[in-house]
């Protein structure tokens, strides 16, 4: 194959990523987006083989494609719906890692180029190596934060922005010798090294200061991440497939980040910076005042405020996914509506772990997505709402955060779940939520507190119902 | 305690204070009523219904006023025609007497009621607060006048007020022009645009804004800053450079409107006159003013209060002063509700015992008289409907000065973007500034693409893009073919970790886009 077929079949391939990106845009051309995304890949990935750069080692590639690509789909296959965070924040690490080894061996491989060329072409080395490691040091501990292998409260170091700026100063300074040792004739080998090292400590320490209800901007930041880094490799390799297929994905990480953000009326640089709000948060949060009594609510009594509604809101969190309650939920709203009782889901845009995180849990127990709001649709209809039931939502229902300017959710929007009529929460315990922020509404008067396991509860309803 | 409702005597008074439906609540209360034979006649509800909801049914009338505790009314006592005795006479010692009684235009009869020991509740001046909005008859009895004020324009009006395009020709849709966005207009802006005129609205009150643009009418805006918003939620004499721009306003509007509808009032003072002599004759032949102020005056000069009138150039002029009256089913039955709501609150035992506590606000606000003392005026209530504070903020002010730290802050990325972007062209390769533009476009198309992206997608989205980000293993397969064993191998390292990006990424995005379903 001549290098200007393998340009043409690029050509294809770039076109056929940004449909694929167009079509995950809506629900009904998602299939298609994919399908388009798979066929762009293989024309890309056969292109190269069949090009005229690929000229020996091919069992290689076969074997290690082989052997790759049978673990990704198993892991595909096996994955729980509710750790799908989890998959996609170590599968951004992957990314990273590729990111840092390829631009190893090319620096190792030597470039033939000289002057400006040369420095120009060490700098895009430096860039990408920088930061495919923050991605990948990043995505490890954002991988072990959601699996709960760590803590997911931000880590607030003495002085951390000071310590960022520190670690950035380092990157430039070691990016500077990198070129310089190159032109001299010295050891380039070791400044790359240093701030690989400098790399990793710099993504661990970004992703261990965001504090848990950030955790969603936190995965589609590294989203964005892993499309620099193949971005950079693009520009290192001078491969535009690359550059354009990374900006492509840098960017959409990007905006999603933004969306996000602008969701939870956060600050973007905040989120990013570290830290759950500002200094007040850490003060704030775990201060356990005397709010009043909680009334508990017994399973008859549920189900009997259930057969008596006519508008019932349900709001998943990620107490749902944990316990795994979402066949057993569709199992309730179906019976529900059966009864002619008018069923909606109201989703906060920063429900569970990872951007539409409950949207994939209800279309996996098949809830109809017809029926699923997000928070600004269905917001104002909580007033003529008879109940809402919470499952094991917390922060995203508190109405601190419209309340009180001292919370550290101050000005989050939140379902208001509270103007309704009555409000079921159902929850193991009085544990406080990710965001470690007591929440008034347990204590208001119409909200019932029915503990419990969130699975074993509502299918105590269901039979109750049924 | 009996509660007992008399006949209205009042010329043209179609209403009842109590309908059937409200004799069963005030039955729960712990009251007994007693219905003046006829008294429902004119609105629809027979002495038979009253009887079946459980209403004693009295045919002399000065037995119901001297048998009972609590006479509930809707105009405010006068002089009987039938017995040729004053209403205020047949009030014996200790009764409560509940009705409109407009306070400030009535103080003789203030003075009469006082000079017996008696109570007296005016149901005009239940304060604007939230809690007591259950109570407020003036809103009830607005809200049917506004919806009646266009019902009636619409009978003197000689078109249809939606546009229509017909076989017979094309019909242009009315213009309506509705001043004061207060309750009754905006009853009369939804009427009229159900109705499917094009509805406009002026008020000098400018957080009335969005809920004229709610019920569907455009808000008439001047060029001219001045906040018309008076204590508890009602308008405030303007400055008269203000009504001097408000005039030209509605100079310029009634050359183009067919229908105006006026409902500007200011407590306790005589209608504005908006609407001048040579505005009504610059109006069209068959134009209709409907002028909800006539009682007090009215907003337009040549309107004939209680009347209507045809001006020479054919305008017609409604000036009723009844019109909650014109539609007694209805005002009826929100009165009746408006008493019951405020006799619950006066009942808080619900054993028909009535206690009048000073301590509550609505209450407060509505007794006239206690036990002889006349205790009108009320101190103003703490509370508005709508935010008054606001008055006393500089507004113009406030306005400008975020503005231009916004726009510095909003150029500054562009311009530190541009010398950035500046300073790389003077020294980068040709090659490299290739490979830069398209990644620029490539940032701005994925921005483009992403933008609109449905929100349950934004998992599916992610872990799509991820298994995109892997065409990184177009890198480490460029550099397989490396002589170097170590790089090889590094290389493959590197396929083998993409592979597994590549399949996982594409078939869980599958996995999880087969569950979508509508």
């Amino acid at each position: 194959m001549s290098a200007e077929l393998v340009t043409v079949s690029y050509i294809g391939a770039i076109i056929l990523f940004i449909l694929t990106l167009g079509g995950l845009s809506h629900q009904e051309t998602a299939r298609k987006g994919n399908l388009y995304g798979m066929i762009g890949m293989s024309m890309a990935v056969l292109a190269t083989i069949f090009g005229p750069q690929v000229t020996s080692n091919t069992h290689l590639i076969v074997i290690t494609m082989l052997v790759g690509g049978s673990i990704g789909i198993t892991l595909a296959r096996k994955v729980e719906m509710t750790q799908m965070p989890e998959l996609v924040a170590i599968l951004h690490s992957l990314v990273g890692i590729a990111a840092v080894l390829v631009g190893y061996v090319n620096f190792m491989g030597g470039s033939g180029l000289s002057g400006i060329e040369k420095s120009i072409h060490e700098v895009e080395i430096y860039i990408g190596v920088l930061i495919g490691a923050i991605t990948f040091s990043g995505s490890v501990i954002a991988f072990c934060k959601l699996s709960g292998k760590i803590s997911g409260s931000p880590l607030m170091l003495p002085a951390r922005h000071w310590l960022n700026l520190g670690l950035l100063i380092a990157s430039i300074y070691f990016g500077y010798d990198f070129v310089h040792q190159g032109h001299v004739g010295g050891d380039p080998m070791i400044p790359l090294m240093i701030m690989t090292g400098i790399a990793l400590l710099f993504g661990i320490h970004m992703v261990m200061a965001i504090g848990g209800a950030d955790m969603p901007v936190v995965v589609s930041m590294l989203n964005s991440y892993s499309g620099w880094a193949a971005s950079a490799t693009g520009f290192m390799l001078s491969n535009d497939l690359l550059i354009v297929v990374g900006a492509l994905v840098g960017s959409s990480g990007a905006i999603l980040s933004f969306i996000m953000c602008r969701a939870m009326n956060r600050n973007f640089i905040s989120v990013i910076a570290g830290g759950f709000g500002t200094d007040t948060g850490a003060v704030a949060s775990g201060t356990v005042e005397d709010q009043g009594e909680v009334v508990p609510i017994e399973t008859g009594e549920v189900a009997s405020l259930l057969q008596n509604a006519k508008e019932i809101m349900i709001i998943p969190g990620y107490g749902m996914a944990v316990a795994q309650a979402q066949h057993t939920v569709n199992e309730i709203t179906k019976t529900l509506r059966d009864k002619k009782i008018n069923v909606r889901f109201g989703i906060h845009p920063v429900a569970g772990r990872m951007p539409g995180h409950m949207n994939v849990l209800l279309a996996e127990a098949k809830v109809p997505y017809d029926i699923v709001f997000e928070m600004d649709e269905i917001n104002d209809d909580f007033p003529t709402t008879d109940v809402s039931i919470i499952i094991g939502a917390n922060d995203i229902v508190n109405p601190s955060a419209q309340d009180d300017p001292n919370s550290p959710i101050a000005g989050m929007p939140v379902l208001e779940c509270w103007k309704g009529t009555t409000t079921i929460v159902l929850k193991r315990g009085m544990a406080t939520g990710y965001a470690g922020v007591q929440n008034p509404l347990f204590f208001k008067e119409n909200t019932r507190m029915y503990f419990g396991d969130a699975k074993e509860s509502l299918d105590a309803v269901l039979k109750e119902l049924q | 305690m009996k509660i007992g409702v008399p006949n209205e005597i009042h010329a043209g008074e179609k209403r009842v204070a109590t309908t059937p439906e409200v004799i069963k609540f005030l039955q729960k209360l712990g009251y007994s009523v007693a219905v003046e034979s006829g008294a429902g006649a004119k609105a629809n509800f027979s002495d038979e219904a009253y009887r079946q909801s459980g209403a004693e049914i009295i045919n002399n009338t000065k037995s119901l006023w001297e048998s009972s505790n609590i006479i509930l009314k809707v105009r405010a006592p006068e002089q009987h025609p039938d017995l040729n005795v004053d209403e205020c006479d047949l009030l014996n010692e200790g009764q409560t007497l509940i009705s409109f009684i407009w306070p400030a235009q009535n103080e003789s009869l203030i003075q009469k009621l006082s000079e017996k020991n008696i109570n007296v509740l005016a149901m005009d001046s239940i304060p604007r607060i939230s809690r007591a909005q259950k109570m407020d008859a003036l809103s009830s009895m607005a809200n049917i006048a506004g919806y009646r004020a266009v019902i009636e324009a619409s009978h003197y009006f000689g078109r249809f007020f939606t546009g229509q395009i017909t076989a017979a020709g094309k019909v242009p849709p009315a213009k309506v022009l509705v001043i004061g966005a207060g309750v009754a207009g905006l009853a009369a802006i939804a009427t009229a645009n159900s109705l499917g005129a094009i509805v406009r609205s002026f008020d000098t009150r400018p957080e009335v804004k969005e809920q004229v643009e709610s019920m569907g009418a455009d808000f008439l805006l001047l060029d001219f800053v001045e906040d018309g918003s008076g204590e508890g939620g009602y308008a405030k004499t303007m400055s008269d450079e203000f009504i001097a721009a408000e005039m030209a306003l509605f100079t310029e509007q009634a050359k183009d409107v067919d229908i105006i509808i006026t409902t500007a009032l200011i407590p306790g003072k005589p209608a504005p006159k908006l609407i001048t002599k040579d505005m009504v004759s610059s109006m069209k032949d068959g134009s209709v003013i409907v002028d909800l102020a006539a009682e007090q005056g009215g907003n337009c000069e040549l309107t004939l209060p209680h009347d209507v009138n045809v001006t020479d150039n054919g305008v017609t002029i409604i000036g009723y002063s009844d019109l909650p009256s014109r539609l007694p089913t209805q005002s009826s039955q929100l009165y009746g509700t408006n008493l019951r709501h405020l006799l619950t609150d006066m009942t808080p035992e619900k054993d028909g015992q009535m206690i009048i506590d000073m301590e509550d606000e609505a209450v407060r606000g509505a007794t006239v008289i206690k036990a002889g003392q006349i205790t009108w005026p009320p101190p103003p209530p703490k509370l508005s409907a709508t935010p008054i504070v606001k008055q006393a903020e500089p507004t113009p002010v406030v306005t400008e000065e975020p503005e231009k730290p916004t726009l510095l802050r909003q150029s500054l990325p562009l311009i530190i973007g541009a010398l950035i972007l500046y300073t790389l062209g003077s020294v980068a390769p040709s090659s490299f500034m290739t490979h830069f533009t398209v990644f620029v476009l490539s940032c701005f198309v994925g921005y483009m693409v992403i933008w609109n992206v449905t929100a349950s997608l934004h998992t599916p989205l992610m872990s799509v893009t991820n298994a995109v980000s892997s065409i990184i293993i177009i890198g480490a397969l460029i550099q397989i073919s490396s002589s170097n064993t170590l790089l090889a191998g590094l290389a493959a390292f590197g396929i083998l970790i993409t592979s597994i990006n590549i399949a996982g990424g594409f078939a869980v995005t599958k996995r999880m886009l087969d569950m979508f379903r509508k």
